[in-house]
């Protein structure tokens, strides 16, 4: 027996080929969706994977440092290192903002680091090209995503940067390049007023009568001195030893220094469960519109060509063609239609809209099966309305009268 | 395939009920033998078309007999479970336009009647060929419908009609879009293919131009036949 949903193709070949290319772009679109949740996901588990780090721990009650913001003293963690199971400890600060260069500005968050050696908890892990920060001041690793290169002039607040490093994948959770600074400059970036506050806070902490107190010399110079430093960071990143268990250890920081202790796990429920939680449901949504729209497109495709074939069809059923024959001339065609369009959508989705596209766009094979199934499954059910149709046709109309 | 033609006896059919009821075939008689082209003839809504969907078992008489071939096929009810292969594999259909499916070349379109019944495809194309031959079309075995002429698609659906062998084959009106030499081309094809292959033809027509061609001819007016004897200038 022939195939005639394959004929039917054939013969109005060109009608198919540019339905399913309209139909192709708007499943590339659905699949460029998908894979920027996964690309999210996954820029928030790279996040998490380079800071090299077991433990986060931060502020108390706070989510920091990426869904909230935490700051707790910089000399944090000496204390921390001297717990048991505690092998290697590192302030970090990050702060996401604009760092100028010449004449454009990139959005990046600037992770301030320790100096240390490679391995340091909240070094980026390796480098592509040049070295890392080796002097405590005005030096910087960039992701290559930032588009800066080696030898390259930073302005970030006051301060000039030279690109001595570039990095790949260390992006925030939201998909932003990161620059690493020394940790020093970093915590003036975040936490240091600019000239002019500094004046008005030493002018008013002169005329505040309980700083400026006339028998106590030296009281309003100490209090303008402790205003004008910095020594906070955003958390300190643990990392413990080999064969203790990270909870316990977990535990035993939360009990002894008052502080709030992620593991792995619960940082990337925070992360993914908190902090992308919204994008994650507008996603979604679009997910479920265009899948939508993508049926009720195949649907009135279908709809349409089955009711350009109603002669046919009943000519069919006159001469004998079984209904499950004329079924599957609407079925083929429906799911042909949405395969052409899946290949066209999965090829538009890889090399034209993941490569532009100005975020991180993950397509998983297993997405890519998902999506598929999806389609058969979006097109078998849109077919629907045209068999009904198409069962409905009286062989008698072929006789006419 | 072909047998002792068709016969009934007594058609009758109804279409609604109570007041609303109107019969449209009040008893119709008729009987075409093997090999014979009748003319079936009479003016709108005299039941023609009904006659012609309940021989095409396309609709349910409400009483009445039909005999097919050898087989009692209607008496009061149908005999035959399947209508469907009943249509396929014995009754042959051709139509006032071609209606040939346009995604199907020319074999194929006549082949396809053959392979729904289970025949393979290659010989349901050389059944389909053969006919091509005697139809004078074989040079257009590959072509696609679109790319034949009216007289060309005719013949092509004649082919359809007969590529089962079925005892009988209804013709609707397959004259009405031909001029006159292209109509009596189509006659003459029917009344040779009729009695090559033993087949009853009932030929439902207004067509002037063939009505002189048949040896015997049935009127039908208010759903009822008369049967009358035709100029039957034909085509021995």
């Amino acid at each position: 027996m022939i195939s005639l949903a394959g004929r039917d193709i054939m013969h109005a070949w060109g009608k198919f080929v540019f339905t399913g290319v309209g139909l192709g772009l708007l499943i590339g679109i659905t699949l460029s969706m998908a894979g920027i949740y996964r690309g999210m996901v996954d820029d928030a588990k790279v996040l998490l994977d380079n800071s090299s780090a077991d433990l986060w721990v931060v502020q108390q009650d706070t989510l920091g440092p990426y869904a909230e913001s935490s700051s707790i003293y910089d000399d944090a963690w000496r204390g921390i290192r001297g717990m048991p199971g505690v092998a290697r400890t590192a302030s970090v600060t990050y702060l996401t903002m604009q760092v100028r260069q010449g004449e454009r500005d990139v959005r990046a968050m600037v992770t301030g680091v320790i100096a240390g050696e490679p391995g340091t908890p909240g070094w980026p892990p390796y480098l592509v090209a040049g070295r890392q920060i080796t002097r405590g001041h005005y030096e910087a690793v960039a992701d290559i995503a930032s588009g800066f290169k080696l030898g390259d002039r930073l302005k970030i607040r006051r301060n000039h940067y030279t690109v001595v490093g570039l990095t790949r994948r260390m992006v925030s959770s939201g998909g932003d390049p990161m620059v690493f600074i020394p940790l020093k400059d970093a915590q003036e970036a975040q936490f240091l007023k600019d000239n002019d506050a500094i004046r008005q806070q030493r002018r008013r902490t002169a005329e505040n009568p309980a700083f400026n107190r006339p028998q106590v010399p030296g009281l309003l110079d100490a209090v303008i001195a402790s205003q004008s430093t910095n020594s906070n960071v955003n958390a300190v990143l643990v990392q413990i030893e080999a064969g203790h268990n990270a909870e316990d250890v977990a535990e035993s920081i939360r009990r002894w220094k008052r502080l709030t202790v992620y593991t792995r796990s619960q940082m990337e429920q925070i992360l993914v469960g908190k902090l992308i939680a919204t994008s994650a449901k507008q996603i979604g949504m679009f997910l479920v519109i265009l899948s939508i729209v993508s049926a009720a497109i195949v649907a009135f495709i279908i709809y349409t060509l089955t009711l350009g074939k109603i002669r046919e069809i009943a000519v069919l059923k006159l001469i004998g063609t079984k209904n499950r024959t004329i079924v599957g001339l609407i079925m083929q065609q429906a799911i042909a239609l949405g395969v052409i369009g899946f290949v066209v959508g999965k090829i538009t989705a890889t090399l034209l809209m993941a490569p532009i596209f100005p975020k991180y766009v993950l397509l998983e094979p297993l997405d890519t099966i998902i999506g598929f199934a999806a389609v058969v499954v979006i097109c078998i059910l849109s077919s629907i309305v045209a068999i009904r149709a198409a069962l409905k046709v009286d062989p008698a109309e072929a006789i006419g009268g | 395939m072909a047998g002792k033609g068709i016969r009934i006896e007594g058609l009758k059919k109804r279409y609604g009920s109570g007041d609303t009821a109107f019969e449209a075939l009040k008893g119709v008689d008729m009987q075409v033998s093997p090999g014979e082209v009748v003319g079936l003839i009479g003016p709108s809504g005299s039941g023609k078309t009904t006659l012609l969907k309940c021989l095409g078992a396309v609709i349910e008489p409400t009483a009445g007999r039909m005999i097919l071939g050898d087989e009692l096929i209607y008496d009061n009810g149908w005999k035959v479970k399947d209508l469907r292969a009943l249509r396929r594999d014995r009754i042959g259909f051709i139509f006032q336009a071609p209606y040939l499916i346009p995604f199907l070349d020319v074999t194929d379109n006549v082949a396809l009647l053959p392979m729904l019944a289970g025949k393979p495809n290659a010989e349901a194309r050389s059944r389909a060929i053969e006919l091509f031959q005697s139809l004078d079309v074989g040079h257009r075995a590959k072509a696609m419908p679109s790319q034949l002429s009216g007289g060309e698609q005719q013949r092509v659906a004649i082919a359809r009609g007969l590529v089962n062998r079925p005892p009988v084959i209804l013709a609707g009106e397959p004259t009405a879009p031909l001029d006159s030499e292209r109509a009596l081309a189509v006659i003459r094809i029917l009344n040779d293919m009729a009695r090559k292959f033993e087949t009853a033809i009932i030929v439902v027509t207004h067509d002037e131009k063939i009505i002189p061609t048949f040896k015997r001819i049935y009127h039908i007016r208010d759903g009822v036949t008369y049967e009358e004897a035709g100029e039957g200038r034909g085509f021995e």
